[in-house]
């Protein structure tokens, strides 16, 4: 395996050594450097010029200026990386660090978000194949693939968060709006949820009749201004997904399974409680990480430890519930800062850059910050990558179900849950795997634009400017983070094949 | 299968043995025999999605080359997208398609259907001169891709070993590069060319072959062991005849299927640089030009964001699924679980 990686390793650092070499050519030739120093009238003229061409070392031949850059790439191997400097001698070490922190927060989040929803729909509408839903959904992804993402963008802008925060200065519902919404969830939900006629129409007066009892009753709650879970709501919900996620995995007369997840749903309701001043007055990115990953660790043990037979899927659904339940917590905390949010930001969702200059609140409220600020980029980004990820879910999802071994496990009679997740779910993987590799890096380079659009300070930014004045650093910097990342991405997927697929040990 | 025996054999009463009826339902089945290409062309037909769009995209295509004239031919619709004019009612478009009996004004087309610019130019027409140039770019963009494509990866997988290992290396250096990246910076480069839309073109086909070259090469890999490969081969036939004339005849639908992908494609890339900056320059026009000028205007002239969206929208959209239903045409592995569950509805 060990030697597998490291070849495969080695190939790709000489394409990347390859396209380094393309790249910073093309760059130095794709304009004149010097081009607005020439039509300026400026006295110091000359001497303007004369310090750019030193900054950019325009005197000597390009082999030697590409080999200057590549021997401070180079070093990164010893971690001093030196990426050099742009045309006004500013170094692109400060410049990138600034750059890609908000950049790869924005693509990671929405990569992490459109895998998750775009292979839950991609499995769905397999299932469901020629139904309703799938042809809904097979429009929907062909109308996201054919969107100009800056389109998208200002029209994102203009209809959600200008007239969302209109909205939220005094939220109120029509009696028009509240029965159109109604109707429109409850059409939904039983579209997706499916079924025979009458059990459809149940589901969708049900749901209707949800929405038109509570849209009325939050708002005379002042609940959106005003949002609360509360520990019971916590509770509640940990304890639904311990239940659901053991319905899903194995069934919940499975008390092998149905146990340990339980009792982390406990675990998490009295933890949420005890911890409630932690959470509030010494909340820092630390404590969350840690937390997040002991939420995962201790159901981990519980459920290796009470799982038995089924210790490995016990472990399982205990992880995800606990993970999930202190998820549930986070959220109730940033219910709990909103009212003040809405104090210091009247207008949440912001159209311009990544976070509020001079933002002065505490842990929750940054967060709020920096989130409410991410939230329509990530939307689109999501939206037009779930696209891709759904319809090859799909397709990947179809081709297995048509394999023998399918036909076996239902045979036998397993229960339809296992044989899409356990038999065909699994398979499927596989292609997705080496797509989502891929489309990761080619994020980056798409989030160019969204970053244009929403006026980010990103890495959209460094490359836009680099390449409109002819300065090939930024620019190089730009592709090693995305030649890195496609690097990364592909080592790890073959990495995760060998998991998935005991067949491929190489 | 089995409701088509029953159809035949009452028909077949009067013949002796199990083996002359066979010959008599082969005979008569030969009656409606079809050539490959008829019956691609009858699955494409009779795939809905991909027949409207064929309609949409053909409208737009006529609209757009037809009402403002090209290349020195003149148009039917009477003004320019150079003439500035009077703004008439804040230059909303005249363009109606509520009939009166529900409420609108009646459906018309007005004086300037999309509305005015902020000088007053007809956007009727800077649309329709926009939507030429985006289809022009797209279709050389296709055809240069797919050329590119398909020969560098039958070239790969014909010839294999030394030469696939270099022409496949080159191609993920390509791919390792972002192709909003590599795009952008070519399209600088072809900006200071020339402001001709060509140029742009074919430096877009010049990078957007790497997905089509892979499939092809893995076809080519796979039909090069078969015998009409080795037949033409020991008749002495060069390696360029096997190539164009055995080879990639046979892996025509996936260069099909690719090169309406490559357009879709090749119209969103191009609308995105040009919005950057980086694609089309002035004088020249293109969609997404005509957005990233007006999209400042949005809260006080939405439609002149609106109308070059929509048809943005609408092209690749319709190119879309019309390569979707080229697919499922020249590859119905896919669809025939549809077409089984059809013949079971119809016969319960």
């Amino acid at each position: 395996m060990l030697k597998f990686i490291l070849r495969r390793l080695g190939a790709a650092l000489v394409i990347l050594f390859g396209a380094s070499v393309l790249l910073y050519v093309l760059v130095i030739n794709s304009g004149d450097p010097l081009s607005d120093l020439r039509e300026s009238n400026a006295d110091n003229r000359e001497y303007l010029m004369q310090q750019r061409i030193d900054n950019m070392n325009l005197d000597l031949p390009w082999y030697q200026r590409y080999w200057s850059w590549l021997t401070g790439v180079g070093k990164c191997f010893a971690l001093q990386c030196d990426l050099g400097t742009n045309r006004s001698g500013v170094s692109i070490n400060s410049l990138l660090e600034l750059a890609a922190s908000s950049t790869l927060r924005l693509v990671l989040l929405a990569t992490l978000l459109a895998l998750v929803f775009g292979i839950s729909i991609g499995i769905l509408t397999a299932v469901r194949q020629y139904s309703g839903l799938d042809y809904g959904v097979t429009f929907a992804t062909f109308l996201f693939f054919s969107l100009p993402v800056f389109w998208a963008a200002v029209l994102l802008k203009e209809y959600m968060a200008i007239g969302y925060n209109d909205w939220v200065r005094e939220p109120d519902f029509g009696p028009v709006q509240i029965i159109v919404i109604a109707v429109i969830a409850g059409f939904l939900m039983q579209v997706f949820l499916a079924g025979s006629m009458r059990r459809r129409i149940i589901t969708f007066a049900v749901t209707a009749g949800f929405f038109a009892a509570a849209l009325p009753s939050l708002t005379a709650l002042e609940y959106f201004r005003n949002p609360q879970l509360g520990y019971i709501g916590v509770a509640v919900l940990t304890f639904a997904v311990a239940l659901s996620a053991t319905a899903m995995a194995v069934g919940v007369k499975n008390r092998k399974v149905l146990y340990p997840a339980l009792i982390t749903a406990a675990l998490v309701s009295v933890v949420q409680v005890a911890l409630y001043n932690v959470f509030v007055y010494y909340m820092n990115w630390f404590i969350m990480i840690g937390g997040l990953a002991l939420a995962a660790a201790i159901p981990w043990f519980i459920g290796r430890s009470m799982g038995g037979r089924y210790k490995g899927i016990a472990a399982g659904v205990s992880v995800a519930t606990g993970v999930i339940g202190a998820g549930l917590t986070v959220v109730d905390h940033v219910f709990r800062a909103w009212p003040g949010f809405l104090g210091m930001k009247p207008r949440p969702i912001a159209t311009i850059g990544s976070q509020t200059p001079n933002f002065g609140g505490d842990f929750w409220q940054t967060m709020l910050d920096q989130g409410t600020q991410l939230l329509l980029p990530t939307i689109l980004l999501t939206i037009i990558s779930l696209a891709s990820y759904s319809r090859y879910t799909r397709a990947s999802m179809l081709e297995v179900s048509s394999q023998d071994y399918i036909r076996t496990a239902r045979s036998k009679g397993l229960p339809e849950r296992t044989v899409i997740f356990r038999h065909a779910f699994r398979n499927a993987l596989i292609p997705i795997a080496t797509i989502a590799a891929f489309d990761f890096a080619a994020l980056i380079g798409g989030a160019v634009i969204t970053e244009q659009v929403f006026g980010w300070k990103g890495m959209g930014e460094l490359f836009q400017t680099g390449l409109r004045e002819v300065d090939p650093n930024p620019v190089m910097a730009f592709f090693l983070i995305t030649g890195t990342a496609a690097i990364l991405f592909n080592l790890l997927a073959d990495i995760f094949y060998a998991i998935i697929d005991p067949r491929i040990r190489v | 299968m089995s409701t088509m025996n029953d159809q035949k054999t009452p028909s077949s009463g009067d013949v002796y043995s199990l083996a002359e009826a066979e010959d008599a339902r082969l005979i008569k089945e030969d009656a409606e025999s079809l050539s490959q290409g008829q019956l691609i062309r009858r699955r494409f037909l009779h795939h809905k999605a991909a027949m409207v769009s064929v309609g949409v995209l053909v409208f737009i295509t006529v609209m757009a080359f037809s009402s403002i004239g090209f290349a020195g031919l003149p148009g039917w619709w009477g003004k320019t997208y150079l003439d500035a004019g009077t703004v008439i009612d804040g230059g909303r478009p005249t363009l109606s398609l509520i009939p009166t009996w529900l409420g609108g004004d009646g459906i018309r087309w007005g004086e300037y259907p999309f509305g005015q610019e902020n000088t007053g130019k007809d956007y009727f027409a800077l649309v329709m001169r926009g939507t030429q140039k985006s289809i022009l770019i797209a279709v050389i963009v296709g055809a240069v891709a797919t050329c590119i494509g398909a020969i560098i990866g039958a070239v790969a997988g014909y010839f294999r070993g030394w030469v696939d290992s270099i022409l496949m290396r080159v191609t993920d250096l390509f791919i390792v590069i972002p192709l909003l990246v590599l795009a952008a910076v070519l399209g600088q480069i072809a900006g200071n060319l020339g402001s001709s839309i060509v140029y742009l073109a074919l430096v877009l086909g010049l990078v957007t072959w790497t997905g089509l070259a892979r499939l092809v090469r893995g076809e080519i890999l796979s039909l090069r062991e078969r015998e009409f490969v080795s037949a033409a081969q020991s008749m002495g036939s060069s390696s360029g005849r096997i190539i164009f004339k055995h080879l990639l005849p046979n892996t025509i639908g996936v260069i099909v299927v690719n090169a309406t992908f490559a357009i879709a494609g090749a119209i969103l890339l191009e609308t995105s640089l040009s919005y950057l900056g980086f694609g089309v320059v002035a004088p020249e026009s293109s969609l997404g030009l005509l957005i990233s000028e007006y999209q400042n205007s949005f809260t006080n002239r939405p439609w002149l964001f609106w109308w070059p969206g929509v048809i943005i929208v609408a092209i690749a959209l319709s190119v879309n699924f019309i390569g979707d239903g080229l697919r499922d045409a020249f590859d119905p592995r896919q669809t025939q679980k549809r077409s089984k569950k059809r013949k079971a509805k119809a016969n319960a």
